[in-house]
């Protein structure tokens, strides 16, 4: 009897302790299978430089075999950490199964992307060099040795204590990673969809691979219990990120997107906090652009005036705001879609309405399809947007200064969302989007709270115009359409804070930066730009409906019906302590 | 006990609501007067909650006034509760994404003046008042017994804690008069007990209570008056003996049809559909006070 109920016990145990002995061999043959991937990156897998990246030569790895290369380490360190190796359990504080499983598939799918692509672009396998062969055998197979693993998730683990610098590298860290990532994205090579296609699949599956690990909410414990140190690092990283640009076409790539992600921002606060679906969003962008334009002292603006660039910036915003209110106090009353059916006509009207006023439809005052041109470029201080200046041996051109100054905007901006957001006024979007009724109940004077979200909105979309139209030089009428291939537009702004995550700061970032990015990464896709968007969000809605970055009240939510209920509160409650210490 | 020699707090005269032809609630007169618990009661669709919809502003009455304290409110929810009077849902209507500490919050809105300006500020007096906020909803969360699950999602509270922080979220806003719709609706004997407990507890604090409920024991043990609501109409106002003395209301409450009351059919057939499940049509709902009274007996009992 005795014995009986020792023993189970006694195998338990040693389950608890000990893997099964096939579970440490399949991890083992993960982690060779992730070493061979490594070295096939050395060898060649093709013989003609015409595939972008230079996969020739055996030696070094180059172009697409870099993201096998990184993917492969990746999956040997993970299959070492889960096989316990000292000094790398750190990696997987919430289980490595599934996270290895998604860094295998991302080593294979990168790969065989890679030899497929190369065998499709060059007409045939011969095209292929043994290296290829072998680097599509060898990551098979730690995608089939990771299936076969057993399931090893568990909630997240108590971190180790550190000291607070540590902490705080770390977070360094992760931002110049971060920093690192994003500029490899940007800098792929245009002309040849191949890399940039291989970097998203890499990425993908990469960032899939951290959170299974629980490595991303390990990051973000960090990041909460040191949130100034979180805005300091994230704001260098934006600052310097122009310096690390070789080429004046990426650091464009980078106003554009710091234009967009802002104006997506702007829009969040309508959409995501308040719940009033703008669909005519771009049109008050293209009120700041047209106003600032018309200030500007262009030679084709009809007014002969040439105000400062803030005074223009002012301007622009304040006309927004007008025209914010104008259409928002009528509809706002209203209850049910009526705005979002009077957004979409006022930003339909405000295209025509630009188209026309030229003078023979109606007043001249636009220029019509024209537009305005020749905006002089921006002048602060006597210092020069349009020239190159230097910055401690380091030059920075026109698209430099441009960026930097809209990241000035977007800083401006991420603080209004974030400070209006968490305040009374905050609260109260959040009330009326949830239940109108009891918000109303509860005191809320409803369409006066709802257009001060409208009119902020437009506000800052003026304010971002006016930049905008600066960086341009000049503002034409098709730029402020409700879906068109180039952003931005209405359908697109929609998108990128829909995909992004409603009522997040970083959601819309994020967001407007991939809507941009990919398409012009991907020329191909150009013309599909708004089918891939409805593909896109049919598919977050039934995968992810709270968008990529999920808001703070979603990952409670998360947190209180999971399983990581109890280490996550102590966790906060850590962060919270560290927080008070800090200030302290 | 009345304590009609006070001014009232609230004052309805002549309330009327129609919607086309039906006509849910016809010319009451309501008085509730300060530190008064007063009962509403009546059969389903006798139109209490539009009545409270009316007194709140969320409809506009055909007909009628409402006052608080001896000023006429203006039919506009948010103008009305500015004035002193808050109310809970029957169909619990919580900011379900928000933390139970927001809702509460939420409820400070007519309270507080912080706009927008102050919000991006940031000044010592926006730092102060979000403080004082805090510290007031901490405070009712407290009182309704839910300060621990301040940080929780209003959606995931189990049922009767939703009604409370219903409760904690109308008090937020300082009212003088505190309308509750059903707020025992799907709760165990002991919860009900403990909100019984809470509305004299809001009572005490100088808060006048009106209150709909089906549970006659809740309200019989609550109220300092009763008034019962058949047919859109008040059928009787006064104390607890009096209204669970009065014939018309054992007739009309219980579903037995009276006399030359129009449609009092229909009513039946409803309290009937009611009872369903149990034998008896017009048995069911007795046979239904009945069992709540013994097991309150038992409860006492231990
Ligand atoms: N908005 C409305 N439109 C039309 N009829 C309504 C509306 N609100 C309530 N009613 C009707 O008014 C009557 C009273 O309903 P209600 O006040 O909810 O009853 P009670 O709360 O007493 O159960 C019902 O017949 C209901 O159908
Ligand atoms: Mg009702």
């Amino acid at each position: 009897m005795t014995t009986d109920k020792t023993q189970p016990t006694a195998v338990r145990k040693a389950e608890a302790g000990a893997p099964a002995p096939r579970t440490t061999l399949l991890r083992a043959l993960t982690a060779a299978g992730g070493a061979a991937a490594v070295v096939s990156t050395f060898l060649a897998w093709t013989w003609t430089a015409e595939f972008p990246g230079d996969l020739t030569v055996y030696g070094y790895p180059g172009g697409l075999q870099l993201l096998t290369l990184v993917l492969g380490i990746a999956t040997g360190v993970f299959a070492l950490a889960a096989l316990d190796l000292k000094g790398l359990r750190w990696l997987t504080p919430s289980g490595s199964t599934q996270a290895l499983r998604m860094l295998a598939l991302g080593t294979f799918a990168v790969t065989w992307f890679t030899v497929i692509a190369i065998a499709v672009d060059l007409d045939g396998l011969v095209n292929l060099e043994p290296g290829g062969w072998i680097a599509a055998v060898v990551t098979a197979v730690p995608v089939a040795t990771t299936f076969l693993l057993p399931d090893d998730t568990r909630p997240l683990c108590r971190p180790k204590e550190l000291p607070s610098w540590a902490e705080i590298l770390i977070i360094a860290a992760v931002f110049a990673v971060g920093l690192y990532v994003v500029n490899y994205g940007i800098q792929t090579d245009a002309d040849h969809p191949e890399p940039f296609i291989g970097y998203l699949i890499a990425v993908g599956f990469a960032a899939v691979a951290l959170v299974k690990a629980g490595l991303i909410s390990r990051v973000s414990e960090l990041t909460n219990s040191y949130r100034s140190v979180t805005l300091v690092a994230a704001l260098i990283t934006a600052i310097v990120f122009p310096f690390f640009q070789d080429k004046s076409s990426f650091t464009e790539l980078g106003v554009n997107i710091a234009i967009f992600a802002t104006v997506a921002l702007g829009l969040n606060i309508v959409v995501g906090l308040a719940g009033l679906l703008d669909l005519g969003y771009v049109a008050f962008l293209g009120v700041g652009a047209y106003t600032a334009a018309l200030v500007s002292g262009s030679t084709a603006s009809t007014i002969d005036v040439r105000f400062p660039f803030w005074a223009a910036v002012i301007t622009g915003g304040v006309v927004s705001l007008i025209f914010g209110v104008v259409i928002g106090a009528p509809t706002l009353r209203l209850r049910g879609d009526y705005l979002a059916i009077v957004t979409l006509g006022f930003g339909e009207i405000f295209r025509l309405a630009m188209l026309n006023l030229d003078g023979t439809s109606g007043p001249s005052v636009t220029n019509g399809p024209d537009g305005i041109p020749n905006i002089p470029p921006l002048e602060i201080f006597g210092f020069n947007f349009n020239d190159e200046h230097s910055v401690g041996g380091i030059s920075l051109d026109s698209n430099g200064n441009y960026y930097l100054l809209m990241l000035l905007v977007t800083v401006v901006v991420v603080l209004i969302f974030s400070r209006a957001g968490n305040s009374r006024i905050g609260r109260a979007w959040v009330a009326i989007r949830e239940d109108e009724t009891a918000a109303t109940a509860m005191g809320i004077n409803g369409f006066r709270v709802k257009l001060i979200a409208f009119a902020l909105g437009a506000t800052l979309a003026g304010v971002a115009g006016a930049v905008w139209a600066h960086f341009q030089s000049t503002v034409v009428p098709e730029q402020y359409v409700f879906a068109g291939p180039v952003p931005p537009n209405s359908t697109f702004l929609v998108a990128a804070v829909i995909l992004g995550g409603m009522g997040t700061i970083g959601g819309p970032l994020l967001g407007a930066t991939l809507l941009y990015l990919i398409p012009k990464k991907l020329e191909f896709l150009q013309d599909y730009q708004l089918l891939a968007f409805g593909v896109a969000l049919i598919l977050l809605m039934r995968f992810r409906p709270e968008g990529i970055v999920p808001n703070r009240r979603q990952q409670l939510e998360y947190h209180e019906t999971g399983q990581l209920d109890v280490p996550g509160a102590t966790g906060l409650k850590d962060g919270a302590v560290g927080v008070t210490k800090a200030e302290a | 006990m009345t304590t009609t020699t006070t001014s009232p707090v609230l004052t309805a005269t002549g309330v009327t609501m129609r919607f086309g032809g039906l006509t849910a609630v016809q010319a009451v007169d309501l008085d509730v007067h300060p530190g008064e618990i007063v009962g509403l009661i009546g059969p389903n669709g006798a139109g209490k909650t539009t009545f409270f919809n009316c007194l709140t502003g969320l409809y506009v009455p055909t007909e009628g006034s409402v006052a608080y304290r001896g000023t006429v409110l203006p039919p506009k929810p948010h103008l009305v509760t500015q004035a002193g009077i808050a109310r809970t849902f029957q169909n619990i209507r919580l900011f379900a994404n928000m933390t139970v500490l927001e809702n509460v919050l939420v409820g400070r809105h007519t309270r507080t003046k912080e706009g927008l300006w102050s919000a991006l500020l940031r000044g010592p007096g926006f730092k102060r008042a979000e403080a004082a906020s805090k510290a007031r909803a901490m405070e009712l969360l407290e009182f309704t017994g839910l300060a621990d699950k301040a940080d929780h999602l209003s959606r995931n509270l189990p049922y009767g804690e939703q009604r409370k922080l219903e409760i904690a979220r109308a008090l937020a806003s300082d009212p003088g008069l505190l309308l509750l719709d059903e707020p025992t609706a799907g709760m165990n004997p002991q919860e009900t007990r403990a909100t019984e407990e809470l509305v004299f507890a809001i009572r005490d604090l100088g808060t006048a209570v009106l209150v709909i409920e089906h549970d006659m024991r809740f309200i019989f043990n609550l109220c300092d008056r009763v008034a019962v609501l058949v047919q859109g109409q008040k059928l009787v106002e006064g104390t607890s003996e009096v209204v669970q003395s009065d014939e018309r209301v054992i007739a009309a409450y219980l579903g037995t049809p009276f006399e030359g009351a129009p449609g009092a059919e229909e009513a039946a057939e409803v309290e009937a559909a009611e009872a369903g499940a149990t034998p008896g049509a017009t048995g069911g709902a007795t046979q239904d006070g009945a069992q709540r009274g013994t097991t309150a007996r038992t409860e006492d009992g231990q």
